[in-house]
């Protein structure tokens, strides 16, 4: 179980977690603040349905991912708690397409 | 919250000398050289806070015992001072998606948008080796530099956590996690047997090597007087369980054993992040000595792309120190390029950071030797373990593909969508180069690696339509 060795610097607000809600420090790492919450698995994956969590932190994995306010493939790890965020567990659903857009040709793309 | 008041940095619209994409110390050293030499400078950094990898955090670190997190960590908090009086504009928060010849798209709280630049410094730090074992993907395994973040960013630790591998940054954050009285059920050491004697003998002449080497014995023996079980010389490790982790598996020798745990933080070295680099469409080479691609940099950090550098572990891994150097050098190189300064301040400044660097650099041989991580530690052989984390593809499933005659990396893609997840072969790149290398006897120059496309960072449609 991950724990905090020191007090939340940021005053506890409520977070929306699939459906429930939970309070969590402000302005912490989001995938932290869930990682102590308990929160688990973050996602499951597109092609077996296998459970998945916060890998590396640093946002190289993207296997933190999840549904955060609506829009899904946000990265956990690199987004803080903010009042009144609903976050939800992502299934399955291929993360290829909406996450890393092609960027349009006009752009010069290599 | 932009720092410093340069006033002729500019908005968006407008075209900058210098823009800097990372704000560790290679990044911040560039910003801070090129600012004084009268440059307009813009840094965009993903995290909320400056200091890169190394000095995560450092201007307002968790309120924990300075010795936790030890003085090279919190050596950073003057850099980013001056960094942050420097007089360079500083985006954090703000994700670079894609950089060309002379410009660059990014995204943030402030929006986003697409900056002009006279010369981009890419300066985007590393990431930890890949280190694919049977069950890496499990709920309960991360990497030692996940700890680490977790501790920095949040004071965030879990306990009776397993640590497995090899490497400086391993036994850094095994002592940091000692340090802070978390306790520790195993290290689990995957250096081959032999290494030390093999590192030793190419320490030769490097003085400045001898401090680095004691650095790294001090902390292996933290480690043991704090009384941590250390297995050496482990090998076939594999992370046990179904729904997540309940064990990690070894052989020592001809011995298998087993020890129960929910935590496993796994470590083999690191790597430059090269995923900016290799899509802007700069030359890579495969590095024998550091097992990894890196850019083709002259010595200021020219890439083989006009107006794009390279400064830092993305260019290859040298260490926080030679880190910062490297971006004072690559900083005035482009003062010079851009006709600010002459050939003579030039080669007077650059002169004696050079010859810092050469001293610094002198022990990289020594640590490549020491760590260099088995070869089974980087090439599974094992047919059920994952490569490819994203699209779930097994080193079976290429093995069989590059049997079949698959000429490389990218008609792998085809065939599996091995790479073609949303980490764009980030934790997968590596290991396939080395795999196909292994199966068809080649050399991983002649295989390459996968091909890198813009958006280097997931975005919405919205950032590409732009503002
Ligand atoms: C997880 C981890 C922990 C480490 N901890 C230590 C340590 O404790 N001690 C030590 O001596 N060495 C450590 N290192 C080694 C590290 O590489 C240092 O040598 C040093 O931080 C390298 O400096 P740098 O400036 O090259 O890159 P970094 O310090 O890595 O800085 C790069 C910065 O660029 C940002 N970035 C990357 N891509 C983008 C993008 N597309 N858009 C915007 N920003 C971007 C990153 O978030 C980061 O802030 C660590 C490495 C890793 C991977
Ligand atoms: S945990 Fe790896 S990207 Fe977030």
């Amino acid at each position: 179980m991950f724990r905090s060795l020191t007090e939340p610097t940021g005053r506890l607000v409520t977070v929306s977690l699939d459906g429930r809600s939970v309070e969590l420090p402000e302005g912490d790492n989001l995938a932290v603040a869930l990682l102590r919450a308990g929160h688990g698995p973050f996602r499951t994956t597109p092609a077996k349905a296998a459970p998945r969590q916060p890998y590396c932190m640093m946002g190289v994995c993207f296997e933190c991912l999840a549904e955060i306010d609506g829009v899904p493939n946000r990265q956990t790890c690199q987004e803080r708690v903010v009042p009144g965020q609903s976050i939800r567990r992502q299934d399955g659903a291929r993360s290829t397409g909406s996450a890393a857009a092609p960027a349009p040709a006009a752009r010069g793309t290599p | 919250m932009t720092a410093g008041t340069a006033p002729q940095v500019a908005a968006d619209g407008e075209t900058v000398d210098l823009a800097i994409v990372g704000a560790g110390p290679a990044g911040m050293a560039a910003a801070i050289r090129a600012a004084e030499l009268g440059l307009a400078v813009v840094v965009f950094d993903d995290q909320p806070a400056p200091g890169g990898q190394i000095y995560r955090n450092v201007a307002h670190p968790p309120p924990l015992p300075r010795h936790v997190l030890g003085p090279d960590y919190h050596a950073g908090a003057a850099l980013v001072a001056r960094f942050l009086a420097s007089g360079a504009e500083y985006r954090p928060s703000s994700v670079v998606w894609h950089v060309a010849e002379g410009s660059l798209s990014h995204t943030g709280p402030d929006g986003g948008g697409t900056l002009a630049a006279r010369r981009i410094l890419i300066a985007t730090g590393a990431m930890e080796r890949p280190f694919p074992v049977p069950g890496w993907t499990l709920p309960g395994v991360m990497t030692a530099g996940a700890a680490q973040i977790m501790l920095k960013a949040s004071a965030t630790v879990v306990d009776d956590a397993v640590f497995a591998g090899s490497g400086p940054l391993l036994y850094l954050v095994v002592a940091q996690y000692l340090r802070a009285g978390i306790r520790i059920r195993a290290l689990l050491d995957t250096t081959p047997r032999g290494a030390r004697r093999r590192a030793l003998a190419r320490l030769g002449s490097a003085w400045s090597g001898r401090t680095t080497l004691a650095k790294g014995l001090g902390l292996l023996a933290e480690i043991r007087r704090a009384g941590v079980t250390v297995h050496r010389h482990v090998a076939d490790l594999a992370a046990v369980g179904t729904d997540r982790l309940d064990a990690v598996t070894w052989r020592s020798g001809s011995v298998r054993h087993r020890l129960d745990c929910a935590t496993l933080f796994l470590h083999q070295g690191i790597v430059p992040n090269v995923n900016t680099a290799m899509a802007v469409g700069c030359s890579h080479r495969w590095d024998e000595g550091q097992l990894c691609w890196r850019p083709t940099l002259d010595a200021a950090g020219r890439s083989s792309v006009p107006g794009v550098m390279v400064a830092g572990d993305g260019g290859g891994i040298a260490g926080a120190v030679a880190a910062a150097l490297s971006g004072e050098i690559a900083a005035i190189a482009a003062a010079s390029d851009l006709g600010r300064i002459d050939g003579a301040t030039r080669d007077r400044l650059l002169g004696p950071l050079e010859s810092r660097r050469r001293r610094d650099m002198a022990v990289r041989p020594f640590l490549e030797t020491l760590y260099r991580p088995a070869d089974a530690d980087r090439i599974p052989s094992r047919d059920e373990t994952l490569v490819c984390r994203c699209e779930e593809v097994d080193r079976g499933t290429l093995a069989d593909i590059v049997r079949r005659g698959c000429p490389g990396p990218n008609q792998i893609k085809a065939f599996s969508r091995c790479g073609m997840g949303p980490c764009q072969g980030r934790l997968c790149g590596h290991t396939v180069t080395e795999l196909f290398a292994d199966l068809t006897g080649r050399s991983p120059d002649e295989v390459g690696h996968y091909r890198i496309r813009m958006p280097i960072k997931p975005v919405t449609l919205g950032d590409i339509a732009g503002p």
